[in-house]
């Protein structure tokens, strides 16, 4: 009889185990078959009844039956975890297209990203960057540098003055005569900044734009030399299949002089529209070999040493890498223009 | 400079395609800015004569004309006024094309059939601007008889190319044909051609017309005259109208054309005056008086001043030396004798007259570009010869020349070592001088070095740098071969000052804030708009003499009218939010007017709009100056910045120094901008922030020990600031505080009116030890006891 109830409570335990839905009831359902005051524990108290053979019989089907209710319970847990983890998942899923726009990385200016590049460029060819001042001399900006006293770039019309002898720096090329003044060669220095001349806003001039200038005093510094850095130079910051031209030219700090034309941007020296079919990009930079007058002027022996230097305009080189027509857009901050870059 | 390629092969062979011309010009120095085409495309015109002309019977405007052009002889209805029998013209066939893609086909006017058209020089594709007034309302007529039925190409010469040149201001000797077939004959190692200049029928004698010369010789290097008589005043030979319209020019008239084109051919400016119309038979060149007027050529009458020099016969001035002639005494249709002046001014008084009298002429930009004087000379001699050529004229015998400082060859001693060691390259001494000897520099070697004479056309050879210059732009700068620069290895450097400054812009970058950059220079109206106080520092700005007016007319002693400006302008372009920042120069002058150069000092300015507040930009510069290694600096109240708001403002003190201002924007400065919004700044002064950085980072072990936190809540009076509560809690820290943290401000409710409660999470820490609640109790009843003292603090539960 007692097996028949024990069996029986199996049957009931299993099915029961069976059909649950949560993991409350699957505790009650322990509690009620094989907890303390569980059933089977209820049945176990009356095997004093028993006889002695019956005894161990009934109590090893007991504890049969009680390690497959518990074995059914623990599968049970199991899946029913299984399932509520699957259920949670199933609700937590979200619409991944959906954009948030809390976090922001500021923009730097294409122009000093421009001037940034370039120094770290030059820094990794050896060339230290200083800075020099934008109000300067008439003495550093043009008579040091062997400026004609005539030259119209000194008229009121070319350039800004503060007074007689003082003015906004119209190129960075006075760095090189505060460089040379204040180092002893070996020089090696690039210096970029804020420049200024007597222009009216338009598509392509502003009153301030920018310059770098290189400079490199030493023994036998040649032409060679200047022609070699700037290749190197062209080829890291436009890419190797770039070639440079060097086409002689005229300015009153150098001598020789030359401006330098690069393989057009658009069509890499094929020829296109934009180059007028040269193939070339015109005046890049002007470069030549410092004028002995320059080197005596900041008590440089130039018979003893020689040097190159080297200028471009950074405003045109940002706005030829983004492809930006319009020199007003460096200087309006309209955010979403920045925000481009 | 327009170079018309057929008048350069006058004075030196070309055989080479124009773009081979092109392109070994530039490499050798002389850029070319582009290549133009005299192939205007014309098809099927050609030369026809007018053998009959009448009027059309049902068109008053209209005239009949029959056209023999060689084979045939046809019909061609015209408008033109200007034509009469017996004309040759150019005829434009039915089935022509004219430039501009104009297709001719037969025509009916009023009943009359029409085989083609009669063409103007404008419809032939010239420019108005060159084309000579008396050609511009009606038909080309041709000077003379050309074979019937040849195309007008031929004639007119509409084949070959033009090439535009960028002449550099060292070269003005370049400014002509003769200057750019030099430089053609030593680009291509080739012979020069010059034309023999020789006068063969003189009459008379230039005494009998001209009784002296004076001559100021501080303004004028020299000056030389010829005379011309029996001048018959017309049209010049088409020969010489195409070569000028090619150059650019318009033709004139005969006289003032020979002059024109010897001044294209050889770069000197000549000018030629009525000689009947002089009073008197002295020329004087000489200062003009102040106040002294004249009417130039154009018509409009000029007052002069005694830094011009002009050109004055026994009444009055007749030219302004080097700029343009007067009228008085210009060259008219009745004029039948000239006095030729072709003389040498001092370039700079040119510069100056032309700039003052703000009157640029070709004759004035050559003067300031410099001239050689000797020059003069051979200048007008081919005036005369040409004169006699074309029949325009007769020459008188003998000249008058005053020229005193004669310019004479100089020599430049030249060392080949020298040259291979700056240009870099391995050339002969012989091949330096054949360099030097294309170019008309006569050599001879002097030992180990060579002398070198310069054409005194050349001025810009003064020294022996600029010989080097000229042996590496014939051997070519591209053929010098590229060498890396030798000697000692260094690294390249960056200043303390530019490394915090990159670090900077990281980290605000990094915060979301964009760069921007903008003008140093600003309009003095800006301290009105941002409400500086008259008295201030802030207007001590220094002035530009000679600004692109206003708005930019002085140099900032300060960011932020720049920084609302730009923020302004987004404002109003509809951008919902800014956040931006800008490191730049201000500029402290140290006493007005400067006597030397100002202080400039970096500033970093931070302005923003948009869903933010002050805490926002607080959070930033705190953000910025822990990353920068900043410390011990306050926040103190600021209230009587103009600028800002007096109770959302903040100036940052460090060691006793102001060291920026952080805070809200006024609201009178923010609608001065045109905005509806609160804006917040910070302007700090980026010099300090460099001094005062520290970029070095020292490790510090990690806690190994439990902190414990306190909380503490408590009432203050509303004007209690929250930074004066905290500095309490350090105070008595025994440094066991780690951290101080605001969690909670809360006034109404159940704080009485006028106070607040404000709470902090306080936790203590120790690095050697495990702290025990009995010590942190100590210090924790210390700041209690502190601030109910201090603040009248009432603790919450």
């Amino acid at each position: 009889m007692m097996k028949d109830k024990l069996k029986k409570i199996k049957e009931e335990a299993i099915s029961n185990i069976n059909s649950l839905d949560s993991l409350d009831n699957l505790e009650r359902i322990r509690v009620k078959y094989v907890g303390k005051k569980g059933e089977l524990t209820s049945v176990l108290r009356g095997m004093g009844k028993l006889s002695k053979e019956e005894r161990p019989i009934v109590g090893q089907l007991a504890n049969d039956i009680r390690q497959e209710i518990e074995e059914e319970l623990s599968i049970a847990k199991d899946k029913l975890k299984e399932k509520i983890k699957e259920e949670k998942i199933e609700k937590e899923k979200i619409d991944i297209t959906i954009t948030k726009k809390t976090r922001k990385l500021g923009h730097r200016h294409p122009l000093l990203a421009t001037i940034e590049e370039l120094e770290n460029l030059f820094i990794s060819m050896g060339f230290s960057v200083i800075d020099g001042p934008e109000i300067e001399t008439v003495e550093y900006n043009f008579d040091a540098l062997n400026s004609p006293e005539n030259h119209p770039s000194r008229d009121l019309s070319d350039t800004f003055y503060i007074t007689e002898d003082i003015l906004l720096r119209t190129h960075t090329s006075p760095v090189q005569i505060r460089a040379m003044k204040q180092m002893k060669p070996p020089i090696k220095i690039v210096s970029a900044g804020r420049t200024f001349r007597f222009d009216d806003v338009d598509d392509t001039h502003s009153p301030m734009f920018h310059q770098l200038e290189g400079l490199v005093i030493d023994e036998n510094v040649t032409m060679a030399n200047l022609m070699h850095t700037i290749d190197v130079f062209i080829k890291e910051l436009f890419g190797k299949d770039m070639e440079t031209r060097f086409r002689p030219h005229h300015f009153p700090f150098t001598e020789p002089s030359a401006e330098v034309d690069v393989s057009c941007f658009e069509c890499k020296g094929k020829g296109c529209p934009i180059c007028n079919g040269t193939g070339w990009s015109m005046e890049l930079l002007g470069c030549g070999m410092v004028h002995p007058k320059v080197l005596e002027n900041c008590g440089i022996d130039s018979e003893k040493y020689s040097g190159f230097a080297f200028g471009m305009g950074i405003d045109r080189i940002t706005m030829v890498k983004h492809g930006i027509d319009n020199i007003r857009l460096l200087f309006e901050n309209d955010n979403r223009f920045l925000e481009q870059f | 400079m327009l170079l018309p390629v057929k008048w350069l092969g006058e004075y030196v062979n070309i055989d080479e395609d124009s773009k081979v011309l092109a392109d070994n010009l530039t490499l050798s120095g002389s850029h070319v800015e582009s290549i133009i085409s005299l192939d205007k495309g014309i098809e099927n015109v050609v030369v026809g004569k007018i053998i009959k002309l009448e009027k059309h019977k049902d068109a008053d405007k209209l005239f009949i004309t029959m056209v023999d052009i060689g084979e045939e002889t046809i019909q061609i209805v015209t408008g033109a006024t200007n034509l009469k029998e017996g004309d040759y013209v150019p005829v434009a066939l039915v089935g022509a094309k004219l430039p501009n893609d104009i297709y001719i086909e037969k025509t009916n006017f009023r009943g009359v059939d029409s085989y083609g058209m009669l063409c103007s020089l404008k419809e032939l594709g010239y420019e108005d601007n060159i084309i000579p007034k008396y050609q511009r309302d009606g038909i080309f007529v041709f000077d003379k008889e050309y074979p019937l039925g040849t195309t007008v190409d031929k004639v007119l010469g509409l084949y070959g190319e033009i090439i535009e040149f960028e002449i550099t201001p060292n070269r003005p000797d370049c400014l002509s044909i003769v200057g750019m077939a030099r430089e053609t004959a030593a680009t291509f190692n080739k012979k020069l051609k010059f034309p023999e200049i020789k006068v063969t029928n003189e009459v008379e004698d230039i005494k009998d017309y001209v009784e002296s010369i004076e001559m100021d010789k501080e303004l004028c290097n020299r000056y030389y005259t010829r005379v011309i008589k029996d001048i018959n005043i017309k049209e010049s030979p088409l020969w010489l109208q195409i070569r000028l319209m090619e150059a650019g020019v318009r033709p004139i008239s005969n006289i003032v054309d020979i002059t024109n084109y010897v001044m294209l051919e050889f770069g000197q400016p000549l000018h030629a005056f009525d000689l009947d119309k002089l009073k008197g038979r002295k020329i004087i060149v000489r200062r003009a008086k102040d106040e002294e007027k004249i009417k130039t050529i154009d018509d409009i009458e000029r007052k002069l001043s005694s830094s011009n020099l002009v050109i004055g016969d026994e009444e009055g001035p007749i030219a302004i030396a080097g700029v343009m002639g007067g009228m008085d005494t210009e060259v008219t249709e009745e004029t039948t004798t000239v006095l030729l002046e072709s003389a040498n001014f001092n370039s700079k008084s040119v510069r100056l007259t032309a700039k003052g009298l703000n009157l640029r002429t070709e004759a004035s930009s050559r003067f300031e570009k410099g001239i050689d004087p000797n020059l003069c000379e051979i200048a007008a001699e081919r005036v005369c010869q040409l004169v006699e050529e074309t029949g325009a004229g007769k020459v008188v015998k003998g000249k008058i020349d005053v020229y005193e400082n004669i310019r004479e060859e100089e020599t430049i001693k030249l060392r080949p070592e020298k040259v291979n060691n700056l240009l870099g390259t391995d050339l002969t001494t012989d091949e330096m001088i054949d360099y030097l000897e294309r170019l008309e520099l006569k050599t001879s070697l002097e030992g180990d070095s060579v002398d070198v004479t310069i054409p005194t056309y050349r001025l810009d050879l003064s020294m022996e740098v600029d010989l080097i210059e000229e042996i590496g732009r014939l051997y070519g700068f591209h053929n010098i071969p590229i060498k890396p620069l030798v000697g000692v290895l260094t690294r390249g450097e960056k200043s303390y000052q530019r490394i915090v400054e990159d670090r900077a812009r990281t980290v605000l970058q990094g915060m979301g804030i964009n760069e921007v950059m903008t003008y140093s220079f600003i309009s003095p109206k800006a301290y009105d708009k941002i409400k500086v106080e008259v008295n201030s520092q802030l207007r001590d700005y220094i002035k530009l003499i000679n600004p692109l007016g206003e708005d930019y007319s002085v140099m900032r002693t300060t960011l932020m009218p720049n920084m609302l400006d730009l923020l302004s302008r987004n404002y109003n372009h509809g951008v919902t939010e800014c956040f931006t920042y800008e490191i730049g120069n201000i500029f402290i002058p140290k006493e007005l007017p400067i006597k030397e150069l100002p202080m400039e000092k970096k500033m970093l300015s931070i302005g923003m709009y948009g869903d933010l507040d002050f805490y926002d930009i607080k959070e930033v510069v705190q953000i910025l100056f822990e990353r920068l290694g900043i410390k011990g600096y306050e926040y103190v109240p600021e209230k009587n910045n103009p600028t800002y708001h007096p109770n959302r403002t903040a100036n940052i003190n460090h060691k006793g120094k102001n060291i920026g201002t952080i805070g809200e924007i006024h609201v009178d400065v923010v609608e001065n901008y045109d905005m509806e919004t609160k804006v917040y700044m910070a302007h700090l002064d980026f010099d300090e922030i460099t001094r005062e950085s520290n970029l070095e980072r020292k490790y510090k072990p990690l806690p190994k020990y439990p902190g414990i936190t306190r909380d503490i809540a408590i009432v203050v009076d509303r004007d209690v600031l929250v930074g004066d509560l905290e500095k309490i809690m350090w105070k008595h820290s025994e440094g066991l505080i780690e951290k101080v943290e605001l969690f909670d401000i809360y006034t109404g409710g159940q704080i009485l009116e006028g106070k607040k409660s404000v709470a902090f999470s306080i936790t203590y820490r120790s690095y050697e030890r495990t702290l025990k609640d009995e010590e942190v109790n100590i210090i924790h009843q210390k700041i209690v006891e502190d601030l109910e003292k201090k603040f009248n603090a009432k603790l919450r539960d």
